[in-house]
């Protein structure tokens, strides 16, 4: 039984990677058209200038609201602008806040994870003490707050903000992984003939929470999507006109009645991407089998 | 159990003295005198020497960190400068809503979840289960905030439910009145509450169901029904109990989507509108309570997880 304390259990931790699973089960078909799905999401998204796409800010005013046609796939908005272009566009805003801050967050919270994992001791316990604490306030209103303050928006501040606030959660994942690898014996070999702290960390270490910490990033990326999404919907993110998936399902809400197209295809979008990047992250974990995290 | 409470209750003071730092240091993060910003920019010379004496603002910052937890201890939060009432009473009207939100939605998740669990556990990987896996999956990477767009077009404008639709909600009315208006972000929260506790539910419900005890159980020819409720339900329900901690946790905090999507004044519309119109002690106090509020929950389950499984303190 792996001891448990309340505060080493975040929800997509436990709903995610708590159900077990056979081991090295197969990723199946369904995993790779997640793959796929995610990849033509990320190609639209970076190349939505080159694609022959409508131009997602040019509002047609002689065919608002329009259901979905041959020329307009998706439709118009209330404004008669391609919905279709503006979902393809609007990738790009959750996409690049989901990348960018998990990243800020692997970037310092993953070797701090593993060094603390790896060294122990009083550097540990401090660490460790520090980030549980960060970890008891609630991220989502400071989150808040701070955006709300900090004016003028812009996207880098946004992901900034959501960035820092997931270093906490990315240092318990990484640390609690490492910790399970630190003690096997192939590290304590490696120790007593002598390799280097760098040498142990890289080589043994990192190949073997990889499958984890890829599994977790994936996850981390759709809970900061919807983060994003809540943002957008209380005018916290992007500006508009820049269609993001949140600020276009927001908009939709006042012409739901006559249009409800224009709140499909955004949600479906997002949705769809979330349902994906779940899909993968859940598959690689059951795939490498590393159920048992244990502290 | 004791110590292991009285290491809780240590830390517990721990973060909440962190907590009251960061909200008292909220108001000076902002650009501005300290008077302005509380009293905006209207406020008379005199408004503010009163301020400044009544906070100690001529005072070292530390200091008035003091000042200021003397003045929340005694349960005097400031006056919010729009509404020109205090912010306690602010609170006062706002945190039952939340509360009856979300413990309605947290009735049904579990009243849902526990006997769905149970079934799926009985036969892993059958069809009813992998049914319910592949749906509870789908419902996990659906935002609270699609989700009650679709509630809203559908009970709302499609069926004309009365009163369920954005801004329905009706300031003083009992608690029963207000559950037609309160149904729809009860539904929202009560499905993702609902999703995240069946999966946790069902997993250590499978893994308790292979020990030996419950072999014993069934050797012994009770009942499917009692075996599950009387001796595999507490042993799992550990788990549960960590992830309602953690939900409900969230729920407080991020229930003001759903709030702020119908326009129900409860603590979150209230934290967005007063964002919105700088109305800096009601953000701040209700930051406080809030966060407060989030870390007294999380102690809360702490406990009960120690009654259910007392071994836990013993480790």
């Amino acid at each position: 039984m792996s001891s448990y304390s309340p505060e080493n259990l975040s929800l997509a931790e436990s709903v995610l990677m708590g159900v077990k699973e056979e081991p090295g089960e197969p990723l199946g078909l369904f995993f790779w058209i997640c793959v796929g799905w995610v990849g033509l999401n990320i190609f639209g998204a970076i190349f939505a200038n080159v694609l022959p796409l409508q131009n997602p800010l040019y509002g047609n005013f002689n065919l608002i609201n329009a259901a979905p046609s041959l020329h307009h796939l998706f439709g118009t908005d209330d404004l008669g602008r391609d919905i279709f272009a503006r979902v393809v566009y609007g990738a790009r805003v959750s996409i690049t806040v989901g990348l960018g801050s998990i990243l800020i967050g692997y970037g310092i919270g993953a070797p701090l994870g593993m060094l603390a994992a790896y060294r122990r001791g009083r550097f540990d316990a401090i660490l460790t003490g520090f980030m549980y604490l960060l970890l008891a306030f609630p991220a989502i209103i400071a989150t808040i707050a701070i955006l709300s303050f900090w004016s003028p928006r812009s996207l880098f501040k946004i992901i900034v903000v959501i960035g820092i606030a997931s270093i906490p959660l990315v240092y318990r994942v990484i640390r609690t992984a490492t910790l399970s690898v630190a003690t096997k014996d192939y590290v304590i070999a490696a120790k007593v003939q002598g390799a280097t702290d760098r040498r142990i960390l890289m080589k043994e270490l990192l190949p073997n929470i990889a499958p984890i910490a890829l599994s977790f990033f994936l996850i981390g990326v759709a809970t900061i999507i919807i983060l994003e999404g809540a943002l957008a919907f209380l005018g916290l993110s992007v500006n508009p006109p820049t269609p993001s998936w949140g600020n276009m399902i927001n908009e939709a809400r006042g012409v739901l009645s006559q249009n409800p197209w224009l709140a499909l295809f955004p949600s479906l979008a997002l949705c769809f991407f979330l349902i994906a990047l779940n899909f993968i992250g859940d598959r690689i974990r059951a795939h490498f089998d590393v159920t048992e995290v244990k502290l | 159990m004791l110590r292991y409470l009285t290491k809780r209750v240590v830390l517990l003071i721990g973060i909440v003295f962190v907590i009251s730092v960061g909200s008292f240091y909220l108001i000076h993060l902002l650009p501005g005198n300290p008077a302005t910003v509380i009293l905006g920019f209207g406020a008379t010379p005199e408004a503010k020497a009163v301020l400044y004496k009544q906070l100690g603002l001529s005072k070292p910052i530390y200091l008035q960190y003091f000042v200021w937890l003397g003045n929340i201890l005694h349960g005097n939060l400031g006056i919010s400068f729009i509404s020109q009432t205090t912010v306690a009473s602010v609170i006062r009207s706002a945190l039952p809503i939340d509360l009856e939100i979300i413990g309605i939605s947290q009735v049904m998740a579990f009243a849902a979840a526990i006997p769905i669990a149970m079934r799926s556990a009985r036969k892993p990987d059958g069809t009813l289960d992998r049914f319910l896996g592949a749906g509870s999956f789908t419902l996990l990477s659906i935002p609270p905030y699609i989700l009650i767009v679709v509630l809203v077009y559908f009970v709302s404008l499609k069926w004309g439910v009365s009163a369920t639709g954005p801004s329905a909600y009706v300031s003083g009315g009992s608690f029963f009145t207000n559950l037609e208006s309160f149904s729809l972000p009860a539904i929202t929260l009560a499905t993702g509450s609902f999703v995240i506790y069946y999966r946790v539910l069902r997993s250590d419900l499978i893994s308790t169901l292979q020990e030996e005890f419950i072999t014993m159980a069934r050797s012994k020819g009770l009942s499917q029904r009692r075996i599950m409720w009387r001796h595999a339900f507490r042993p799992s329900s550990v788990a549960l109990l960590g992830a309602a901690s953690v939900n409900i946790g969230g729920l407080i905090a991020a229930g003001f989507i759903v709030q702020y999507l119908l326009q129900i004044p409860g603590l979150g519309y209230t934290l967005i509108l007063a964002i919105n119109s700088s109305d800096f002690l009601v953000v701040q106090g209700i930051v406080l309570t809030v966060s407060v509020l989030v870390v007294a929950i999380n102690f809360f389950f702490d406990f009960v997880i120690n009654i259910v499984d007392p071994r836990i303190s013993r480790e």
